[in-house]
């Protein structure tokens, strides 16, 4: 069976992308089960989706924890612990990670012993089309399994955006085609994986819950502003820049809009963008009445920095 | 016929549309939505002729549901969790009316704390209200027994509500390869509702669902209903064959795999059953005989069949994913009462609680439980219940109670 495991923002379709791929293989001749995971239900959370093929019946559910691919498609997840980007990863998973920086990098970072690859974006994508994102991730890994073929997968594409204009369904169907292509080199480097041995099981360390004093064990939060503590900012992918050239310090239009309460009044009556806690939903660019906010990538934000901090 | 790969519950919508259900009283609630707008799509296009009606609550939805049914139209509904219990007062009641309609629960973990994952705390709660309760494992199966369902709940030896089940998340919102029969084959399974004499027009009965003083008649008003409850085992295994010979589909009461020469035999209800035959076949792999008996009719509980199924049994393995707050596994409470006193009972009834809020039951557990249920048959001692948790959960519960208590530390640590 192959199980393959999506990672993604709320927003870059990764739900999309579990289906593509489910559509091709089914369309390939397997049985399929797909299935995405809500959580936060907001853009910008950390959200994964996954894929099981098998030429039988599928009888497993439920999260992967054994995945044979797993494809990151926003690279700042893989550090992010709640998003489980790296649970179960073994030593015959192949990670797939949507990436500017190189797979020597990412080895040395991870220290895997599995296959790492870098998918190289070579279709520039406008900030627009970050639901792309989804359709390029699962043609790639769509490649990888080597038994899925292109026509299978821009079938696929076109079923799964049928609702869509005809042409972004072009446009994704192109999107889909080139990554494909780019990851021929290591067509079939994905391999089904087996089924867990009763033979050599693992025991599942079960304990005994101790009843808990009240005071513990009721649902409740005692200490204030812990929210504060998580920094949603890791969510972002797109950053929102204030033109203080245009903007008319109207700051109870961009603050009350803002689902995280990341805007604030400043000094001079300018919005002031709490970078922790803005998640880059981009509610503020679309509200703000002169178009005073500009959405920027927030990789590109970063670099800025370093340049400025370096210079 | 097309075979495509669905959501639980779009295969929910597909029973609503080929059952041509005439009006759908609605209320929105997650992991249910996508039912009600699935539906809502296929009305707007025109492909479904019924008269959708959002309702205040689920409360107005179920009466809503239940006035309509008793004229004699084809209802459909679909809730969830709170929703559920919201209209619990209605539900008991319509049940009463004898109306018969489906409804779709989508079962998620009741708060408090809050969830949006499955377990069946919810369905459970409606265990006595009169609504007849079929459980799905498969996204194939909540499609077929809604249409089922209908059969069943039309019957004029019934004439009951009917509750189809399927788990949050490990249905609703998974997509799996779905036989989508053709119209006029449903058709022919499944003709137009015809009341007969139980209709209810303006002023014809002058008064529906009467009040009664005096225990008898409130009495024998529930025992009738109770009766037809009891009489739908025998009508759903008629509908079951009939819908065998159509459609090379069997949907009985309960389903038992790999259980003949079994001799330890896991119990349980909905889509985690499917996680124990994946269990089962590892497990028959390394000559261990294993089995599963899946319950899939909750209300009539079939106890006959049940018990001709664990004949001979040394151990049965029973997986709850509720809880009874004092008592226990809800599952395991059903079926020790329908084994005490039958001879040929198993010695051994284990109770194990797991998937609580969509708690995931691996693999391994399943091993495990089996491996205990087969030395409680060795020694003849009966484990005491347990609950699937892990020495790993509750360090993570310790260190979230660590962040909620975190008043006692000078400030947040970022
Ligand atoms: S809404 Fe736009 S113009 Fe108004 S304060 Fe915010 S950024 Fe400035
Ligand atoms: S500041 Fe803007 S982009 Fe950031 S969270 Fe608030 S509304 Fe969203």
């Amino acid at each position: 069976m192959y199980r393959i495991r999506f990672h993604g923002r709320g927003g870059q379709g990764m739900k999309t992308a579990s289906r593509i791929l489910g559509t091709a293989f089914f369309i390939e001749g397997f049985e399929v089960q797909d299935a995405q995971r809500y959580g936060a239900e907001r853009r910008g959370a950390p959200i994964f989706a996954y894929v099981r093929a098998d030429r039988t019946a599928i009888h497993e559910r439920g999260v992967i924890g054994r995945p044979d691919l797993v494809v990151v498609a926003d690279d700042t997840l893989v550090p992010v612990s709640a998003a489980g980007v790296m649970q179960g990863i073994g030593p015959d998973t192949v990670l797939l990670i949507d990436s500017a920086e190189s797979e020597k990098t990412w080895r040395e970072r991870l220290n895997l012993q599995g296959p790492i690859l870098v998918l190289p974006r070579l279709i520039p994508l406008e900030p627009s089309e970050m639901a792309y994102v989804g359709t390029e991730c699962a043609a790639a890994a769509a490649c990888l399994t080597g038994i899925i073929s292109l026509a299978s997968v821009r079938q696929a594409v076109q079923q799964e955006l049928a609702y869509m204009k005809a042409g972004v369904v072009d446009r994704n169907v192109e999107i889909a085609s080139g990554a494909f292509a780019r990851m021929a080199a290591h067509s079939g480097i994905v391999q089904e994986g087996g089924t867990t041995s009763h033979h050599d099981r693992t025991v599942p360390s079960w304990v005994d819950l101790p009843a808990d004093d009240i005071g513990e064990s009721s649902p409740a939060i005692y200490g204030a502003a812990t929210s504060v503590a998580v920094r949603t900012g890791l969510w972002r992918s797109m950053r929102p820049v204030v033109d203080t050239s245009r903007c008319n310090r109207c700051t109870w239009i961009c603050g009350s809009f803002c689902p995280d309460s990341a805007i604030a009044r400043g000094s001079e009556g300018y919005p002031q963008i709490d970078l922790d806690h803005c998640k880059g939903c981009m509610i503020c660019v679309a509200q703000c009445p002169p178009h005073a906010i500009v959405a920027i990538p927030e990789a590109e934000a970063v670099a800025q920095e370093k340049e400025g901090a370096a210079s | 016929m097309t075979r495509e790969l669905i959501t639980g519950n779009a295969a929910a919508a597909w029973g609503a549309r080929l059952a041509r259900a005439d009006y759908l009283p609605a209320f929105p609630i997650t992991p249910q939505t996508e039912i009600i707008e699935t539906i809502a799509r296929w009305s707007g296009e025109g492909v479904m002729d019924c008269r959708m009606v959002m309702m205040e609550s689920e409360h107005s939805m179920i009466t809503a549901a239940g006035a309509a049914a008793a004229t004699g139209v084809r209802v459909y509904t679909a809730t969830s969790s709170q929703g559920l219990l919201y209209g619990m007062e209605m539900l008991y009641t319509v049940a009463g009316w004898r109306a018969p309609f489906v409804m779709a629960n989508v079962s998620r973990g009741l708060a408090a704390p809050i969830t949006l994952e499955s377990d069946h705390n919810d369905i459970l709660a409606a265990r006595d209200s009169g609504f007849l309760q079929i459980h799905c494992a498969t996204c194939q199966e909540v499609l077929d027994v809604t249409l089922m369902a209908y059969r069943l709940a039309e019957d004029r030896r019934v004439r009951l509500p009917v509750i189809v089940n399927l788990d949050g998340f490990y249905l609703s919102f998974t997509r799996e390869p779905v036989n989508i029969p053709g119209q006029d084959a449903v058709d022919a399974f499944l003709p137009a509702f015809d009341p007969g004499p139980a209709t209810f027009r303006a002023g014809h009965p002058v008064s529906q669902a009467v009040a009664v003083l005096g225990g008898a008649p409130y009495s024998y008003f529930r025992y009738e209903t109770a009766l037809a409850a009891q009489a739908a085992l025998d009508v759903y295994a008629a509908i079951g064959a009939d819908f065998f010979a159509r459609f090379g589909r069997r949907h009985g009461a309960l389903e038992r795999y790999r259980c003949e020469d079994a001799e330890i035999v896991f119990f349980m209800m909905g889509s985690f059953s499917t996680k124990a035959k994946e269990a089962v076949d590892r497990m028959r792999e390394d000559g261990v005989p294993v089995g599963l008996l899946r319950l899939c009719m909750l209300r009539p509980f079939p106890t006959e069949l049940l018990r001709s199924a664990l004949t001979g049994k040394r151990a049965v393995a029973v997986i709850d994913q509720n809880l009874s707050m004092g008592k226990g596994g809800i599952l395991h409470t059903e079926i020790t009462s329908a084994l005490y006193g039958y001879r040929n009972a198993p010695p051994i009834v284990t109770s194990f609680v797991g998937g609580l809020g969509g708690r995931d039951i691996s693999i391994e557990e399943f091993f495990e439980i089996a491996a205990i249920n087969r030395r409680a048959s060795e020694t003849g001692e009966i484990p005491p219940p347990r609950l699937l948790y892990t020495d790993t959960e509750l360090r993570e519960i310790r260190k979230l109670q660590a962040i909620a208590h975190v008043e006692r530390q000078e400030e947040i640590v970022p």
